[in-house]
């Protein structure tokens, strides 16, 4: 009876809270969704630029299931610019496979497939290949991918909920009302928020970067402070997010409500998973996502040795989010205080 | 001379009317009681008075400034419902925050703290943190607060809620003489009725309209009974 009495009660408690229940219900459906797209999506074809090479063998090449394209002249530059998997050119008489290896398993997919069609092609008794790497080697891993992405999370995903809910306690327990009845500005209180976290996921990012690099041996093969410098950036965007988002919760638990709503959706498209097998307005979604940007700048920097000039423009759309979403911030306080 | 002049000022949130027509005169270096039920709308009245909220229609002048004003929330100390206290801290780093905010140098701001929490006799608990303080220290740091940059104009909404008969006393001792020996003028809210005796002048309110105002033994007299209740009674529709 008794047991009945809170069943009863957890119900109409439920019921009230529509936020709740449209989470518990919806967002399962929501981030299966995106993984189904993820998961399901074919990869995309493997692509091979061929050089110099006799006509045998770009006929064999061309019956297989490379995407395969014929060039007089190539070089790695245009390679890394057309994202081609594979470039395999004569050198003599030997022949020499150069593999982007932005993604461990494309480059492994593509020293399987052109094995089989060779030796298909009773080519056997050709030389051996000789494979080069643009990017890592061929002890590279998975790990060492997406192992820069995760650094950009970690911060993210702590500055984004402690931020966020530090400034709901602030609304909650009235002090902010209370902040808000003395000389201060608006800007002033999320600068100072700004600041004062910054502070700590600044210390975090060090931490965490440096025992990455350090303790893990994560690969960097760029500057540890491109990598500072980016986190800084995704640090403050995932605190004026979490500060922001904190004025559409009315309690802790809504605050992690926006868990799969904010951060889920954001980790599936920042290169954990390959998306490029994914359809064209899937893939565009992730351009709205600040992890989009984090972490092609940080496997930029980390994995493939980019310097400022080449992450310019994810620094600067991440120095954009940060922009708007403090300047959101410091107009929905007006909500506490008319000026 | 009155520092708080309400003109016609009204507020509603969703179309519900929170506060209906009002115009109120608080004279200076009074206790000015806000007396009325709950939910008639008393805190939504001070907050358009101090200026957190925006009136609808109408015009509030606080020192014959306009409100919201900037340079008025330095006259005016507030102290709200809720403690609002960053339970985290100490007691003295609490006042030391505010009165940062406020800007005055180290050695005033050594002085104010000094002079605010002996006013609440909080000197002895500065260094301990606020989460083991009790009910009634919370409420007496929350009004030392309200008190660190010198407010001209004190508005203390329900200061005396869940405190022992003993401090109630004794803040209204201290209430009065901040009146008496510094000038101060003192707008509270309250739903006790012994309290609003107590009170200089009264503004009793109901449904967001303000019913009766006038000195206590005034309103009394005028409505021939013996206690503020009555008052309400007699006007219609009980509390």
């Amino acid at each position: 009876m008794r047991t009945l009495a809170l069943v009863n009660r957890i119900i109409q408690q439920l019921r009230k809270d529509k936020r709740t229940l449209a989470l518990l219900f919806v967002a399962p459906l929501l981030v299966l969704t995106l993984m189904y797209f993820i998961f399901d999506s074919e990869t995309s074809e493997l692509k091979l630029v061929v050089t110099d090479m006799n006509e045998r063998v770009i006929e064999i090449l061309e019956e297989s299931e490379f995407e395969i394209f014929k060039e007089d002249y190539y070089s790695i530059e245009q390679m890394t610019k057309d994202k081609v998997d594979g470039w395999l050119q004569n050198d003599e008489d030997e022949m020499v496979l150069t593999l982007l290896n932005d993604q461990p398993s494309r480059s492994s997919a593509v020293k399987m497939l052109l094995a089989q069609t060779l030796s298909a092609g009773n080519m056997a008794a050709n030389p051996s290949i000789d494979t080069e790497y643009i990017y890592g080697n061929e002890e590279t891993k998975i790990f060492d991918i997406f192992s820069p992405m995760l650094v950009g999370f970690f911060v993210f995903f702590f500055v984004f909920l402690i931020a966020g809910i530090a400034l709901l306690n602030e609304r909650t327990s009235g002090t902010l009302e209370r902040l808000l009845a003395t000389p201060i500005k608006r800007y002033e209180i999320v600068a100072g928020y700004v600041v004062g976290y910054g502070l700590f996921a600044l210390v975090q990012t060090i931490i965490v970067v440096l025992y990455s690099v350090h303790v893990l041996d994560i690969v960097l093969e760029g500057s540890i402070w491109l990598v500072l410098l980016i986190n800084i950036l995704v640090a403050f965007v995932a605190l004026s997010l979490g500060t922001l988002l904190s004025s559409f919760a009315s309690s802790e638990f809504q605050m992690v409500q926006f868990i799969p709503l904010v951060i889920v959706p954001q980790v599936f498209f920042s290169g954990i998973f390959p998306i490029d097998g994914m359809a064209e307005w899937l893939q565009q979604l992730g351009k709205i996502m600040p992890l989009y940007y984090a972490s092609n700048a940080l496997n930029g920097v980390m994995y493939k040795g980019f310097t400022f000039s080449d992450i310019t423009l994810e620094l600067f759309v991440l120095f954009i989010f940060a922009i708007v979403f403090i300047s959101l911030n410091i107009i929905s306080l007006k909500k506490y205080r008319s000026i | 001379m009155n520092v708080i002049n309400l003109q016609n000022v009204s507020k509603s949130f969703k179309r519900k009317h929170v506060i209906k027509p009002t115009t109120l005169k608080i004279e200076e270096k009074k206790i000015f009681g806000l007396l009325g039920p709950s939910g008639c709308g008393k805190t939504t009245l001070i907050k358009l008075i101090v200026g957190m909220l925006k009136a609808d229609l109408g015009e509030i002048t606080v020192l014959d400034r306009q409100v919201p004003n900037a340079s008025l929330l330095r006259e005016i100390g507030y102290m709200a419902q809720s403690d609002a206290l960053y339970t985290a801290l100490t007691g003295e780093q609490n006042l030391e925050f505010f009165a940062k905010l406020f800007g005055f140098s180290k050695s005033e701001r050594k002085e104010r703290i000094q002079y605010a929490s002996t006013i609440v006799q909080l000197t002895k608990d500065l260094n301990v943190p606020v989460s083991s303080y009790s009910g009634g220290m919370k409420r007496r740091l929350s009004l030392a607060i309200a008190l660190i940059q010198d407010p001209k104009i004190l508005i203390l909404d329900e200061p005396t809620v869940g405190i022992d008969p003993l401090l109630k006393k004794s803040i209204w001792t201290e209430l009065e003489r901040l009146k008496d020996e510094e000038g101060k003028t003192i707008v509270i809210t309250t739903h006790v009725m012994d309290e609003a005796e107590k009170c200089d002048h009264l503004a009793m309110m109901r449904d967001g309209e303000i019913i009766a105002t006038g000195k206590p033994l005034e309103i009394k007299a005028h409505y021939q009974v013996q206690n503020f209740d009555d008052v309400f009674l007699k006007i219609g529709g009980g509390l």
